[in-house]
Formats: C-alpha cells, structure tokens, sequence
C-alpha cells in the first residue's frame, strides 16, 4: 500500500532553487518506493534560524505553525515530511514549543487567525530520512536495489542539523551509523572512518564569514580525501551547496585542488533504483559525480 | 531598562528568548570547546553567561560573539544542564539588534536581516535576490567586485540549473503573501506587548 505524506520541500528545493536536483531524486526514490508526497498547499518558508535579528521567536514559530495547519486541513492525518535538515529542525522546534506552552500556542492562533488558520497541534513532523528508515526500513530499502552502487568510496556527512540536536532516533550525536547503513544497503562501500562526519561546514554564515567557513569545508572535503572517498554522501541541502560549491573558491585562493563530488542520499537511492541521470538529479553539479553517472547510464540488468 | 534597575540577569530573563536559562548555567565550560568558529569569538557562550550574571549588559551586547554562532548545536547535546545555548546565543544577538547596540557592520547580523525581510515579502526565500542583496549591501561598486569574485560560483550554478534568474521578475511566492504579512504584524505585536518593547 503507497504510503502516505505531507511534503515540505523548503526553499532551497523549489524548482530551479540551490536544491532542486535533491527534489529531483527525492521524487524518484519516492516513486520506487510506493511512498507518495504531496506538497502542502501554498507552504511557506519556515524562517530557518538564520533569519533571527529580524523575526524573533513568535514570528518563526507563526511560520512553522502556518504550514502546520495548513496540512492539518488539506491533507488530515499524513505526518509532515521534510527534506531539509534546517527546516525539519526549525519545524520540530516549534512543534516541541506549541506542545509544552498553552500561551505560546494560544498566541501562535491568535496571530494564525490573520491568515484564516487554526493550528490543532495533531501535526507530526519528520525528515525524509526518518521515513526511509523507520517506516520503511533498510530491508525494504534494499529490495528495490537494481544497481548496487559497487566499488564506490562513500564518505558519509551528516553534518549538524539532522544530527543535533534532535537526531534520528537511537543514533549517538558524535557517531551516527544510519547514512553509513544506507550507503552499504544500496551496495556502496562506507568509509566508516571518516573523521568529519558530524562537523559543522558554516551554514549560512558560509555566506557572511566566507574565510571560516571555508576553513571547515576544507577540512571536511581533505578529510574524506584521506579516507580515500569518491564522493562524499549528506541529508543536508545546505551542507551539501556549500562543501560542493566553495571547493572551486578554496582552490582559487589556497591553490588546492579539490574536485570531490557532494551527493544527497537519495541521489545514490535514485541511481541505485535505475533512475537515469536525470532523474537522479546528477545533472545539478558543479563538481561531476563520474562513478555514479558511470553507474546510472549502464542499462539495467533484467531482473531476476 | 529602568524596570531592572541595572540587573542585567533580570533584564535577560525577562526580554531575550530562553533567557531564563541564563541563571542554569554552571560554568563548566563544555561548551566554549564546541563551538567550529571557536578560535574567532571573543566569548564563548560560557563567558556570555558569567558576563550577564556580573551585569556587564553593554560589553554582553556589543560584543560579536553570539553571531558568530552557526546554529551547529554542539554546544546543546554537551551542556549538562542542558541549556538551550543556541536559541540564547540568537536571542541575545536578536535584542541587541533590536537595542541597536549590536556592531553594525557584522556581516552576520546584516545578513541575517536581509534574511529575513527577503522571505517575508513573499513568504519564501528567493535565494537569487538574497544573494544579489547581499553582495550589493555596500554600494554598487562594491558589490559589482564581489559579484566578479563569484562568478565562477554563479555561472556553475546557471548550468547546474541550481539558480534562475528569472526568480528576480517573476518570483516564487506563497498564494497568500498578504494573510502571511498579517499574521507576521499580529505575532510582532504580541511578542512586543508581552517582553515590554515599545514598538
Ligand atoms: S556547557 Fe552549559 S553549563 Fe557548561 S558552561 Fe556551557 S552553558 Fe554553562
Ligand atoms: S550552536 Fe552556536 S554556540 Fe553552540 S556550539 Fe554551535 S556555534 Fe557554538
């Protein structure tokens, strides 16, 4: 039976945004998998913490909170499904505040009302990785394999935010295995040495402090090099646009030569699953994941 | 400000998000080694804490530190009192702004409301402005420098089809953007009556 959800892509993965090749392969994988997404009607930004000095608190909860109700009333009874580690976390904040303050989630209606909204708390909300692994699990997961990803290096980052500070349930902040686990289940090999896997790669301040984020992208891209890594592997968008795109600049001003590929997860299920190139979303990279594309043009094998 | 009568713990607790929290903290100093841009901040969340609990509300409010902090969340899941440092780092950096005693050229604090007047507009972020906003925030000269810098960034993305430049005339945007203008004035007004701000 397809399983069922209220999809939040976010903003960096609309159509042609910084992510939407993530969407993309998101769709695919989804489509393999029988899991159907729809996207909640007219979903708004969820005013990711970066905004701060200008929003507040109420104002990023009213946010969260819009999207909130909006699915409530279009799409009554799917969990929330988010795709964006910077969005499920600023969601799930919200969520977790509403659900311990009658005050806070009184005034959250009161402003709510302004848009015609009520939110009744009834929401659940999820990343998309939670769903892969709780709700469909690694067997299942594996069992659509057409192409396993063999002789692929992958160092797996998870970066912050899907890690802290909620996490995927029954993972350690310092060591979570669950990327590492879908990597092996869809036949790559994971570097489980990798030593920056929970670092931090700037955020958005990749973008106000360029010099001190680049300084932890580096670090991140040479030690996945060490390991001996083809690509690296991440759930973030935001990990994933700035430890790809900031490599050229890095080796622009510190004459390195940086030239490793940064995939979503869901792009090695996609490829894995028998997604063209396109569908997976490889054609959205700076940087080319060759192994993979090798991977994905290859006709598929009929099945057994 | 008079209301606290010079007790800084007080006004904090009162006027910052989860600034009630302060007082918990017990100076252990696990979270000055978590943050990634540890080396560059002056104060490091733990030092924050002691210099509000010693009054020192104008070096607390000046200072640049708290936007210096990435949202990495180390800090949270070592804390043992668990403190949510990141949202008071935020808060703090938020009130000072709203004080005007926050640094006015920290990149971080222009950034972040440039942030978030791009996504009110229309209820989503459109990444192509809010990159041009911010290249361009120090004059057109400047920005035009800047924008030589990245270009190569730029044009990759172009091709990658990771950047549209027709979101600068025809911009994604939510249905509703006036009802989210609505309910972003309603919430601002409560928050302002219930932390005690003038406007
Ligand atoms: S880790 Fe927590 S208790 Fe320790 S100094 Fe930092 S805020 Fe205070
Ligand atoms: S969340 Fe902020 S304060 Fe906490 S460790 Fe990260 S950068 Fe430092």
């Amino acid at each position: 039976m397809k399983k069922e959800y209220a999809f939040y892509p976010g903003c960096s993965s609309q159509l042609r945004g910084s992510a939407s090749n993530y969407l993309t392969s998101v769709n695919s994988m989804c489509q393999t998998l029988e899991v159907k997404m729809t996207p909640i009607p007219d979903w708004n930004c969820c005013g990711a913490s970066i905004g701060y000095a200008g929003s507040g608190e109420l104002a990023r909860h009213v946010m969260n909170a819009r999207n909130f109700a909006l699915s409530e009333k279009h799409l009554p009874g799917q969990d929330v499904v988010a795709t964006c580690a910077a969005c499920w976390l600023g969601a799930k904040e919200t969520k977790q505040k509403l659900d311990a303050s009658r005050a806070l989630m009184e005034d959250t209606n009161e402003a709510l009302k302004e848009a015609g909204l009520r939110y009744e708390a009834k929401t659940e909300v999820r990343h998309m990785v939670e769903v892969l692994i709780e709700d469909i699990g690694y067997e299942e997961i594996r069992k659509h394999v057409v192409k396993p990803l063999e002789g692929i290096k992958f160092a797996g980052y998870v970066g912050c935010q899907t890690n802290r500070p909620f996490g995927i349930a029954g993972e350690s902040f310092e060591n979570p295995m669950y990327l590492d686990k879908l990597v092996e289940t869809v036949g790559g090999e994971a570097l489980v040495k990798y030593e920056q896997k929970v670092a931090c790669c700037g955020g958005a301040l990749a973008f106000s402090e360029p010099d001190k984020s680049q300084k932890q992208i580096k670090e991140i891209v040479e030690a996945a090099y060490d390991q001996g890594a083809d690509m690296i592997v991440t759930p973030c968008p935001l990990c994933q646009a700035n430890v790809e795109i900031y490599q050229a600049e890095i080796n622009r001003k510190q004459g390195t030569k940086l030239d490793m590929p940064v995939m979503y997860y869901s792009q090695l299920l996609a490829v894995a699953y028998g997604a063209a190139p396109k569908q997976a979303g490889l054609d959205g990279h700076v940087i080319q994941p060759k192994k993979l594309q090798d991977i994905a043009v290859k006709v598929v094998p009929a099945r057994k | 400000m008079s209301a606290y009568q010079g007790d800084f713990l007080k006004e904090v607790e009162a006027r910052v998000e989860e600034g009630e929290w302060v007082k918990m903290c017990m100076q252990c100093g696990v979270c000055a080694g978590s943050c990634p841009f540890g080396p560059h901040w002056e104060h490091s969340p733990q030092k924050i804490f002691m210099m509000i609990r010693a009054g020192k509300r104008e070096e607390v409010l000046t200072s640049d530190a708290m936007w210096m902090c990435t949202s990495c969340y180390n800090c949270v899941v070592r804390c043992p009192r668990k403190l949510p440092i990141t949202q008071i780092m935020h808060g703090l950096a938020t009130y000072a702004h709203r004080l005007g005693l926050a640094p006015k050229m920290q990149p971080t604090r222009r950034f972040s409301v440039t942030f978030w007047s791009n996504l009110t507009r229309t209820g989503r972020v459109n990444e192509l402005k809010l990159v041009l906003q911010v290249y361009f925030r120090n004059g057109f000269a400047a920005g035009l420098k800047e924008f030589w810098n990245m270009r190569r960034v730029g044009l990759r993305l172009l091709a990658a089809k990771r950047m549209n430049p027709f979101e600068l005339v025809f911009p994604h945007r939510c249905k509703d953007a006036k009802g989210i203008q609505r309910m972003l004035a309603k919430a601002c007004e409560i928050e302002n009556r219930k932390r005690g701000f003038s406007q």
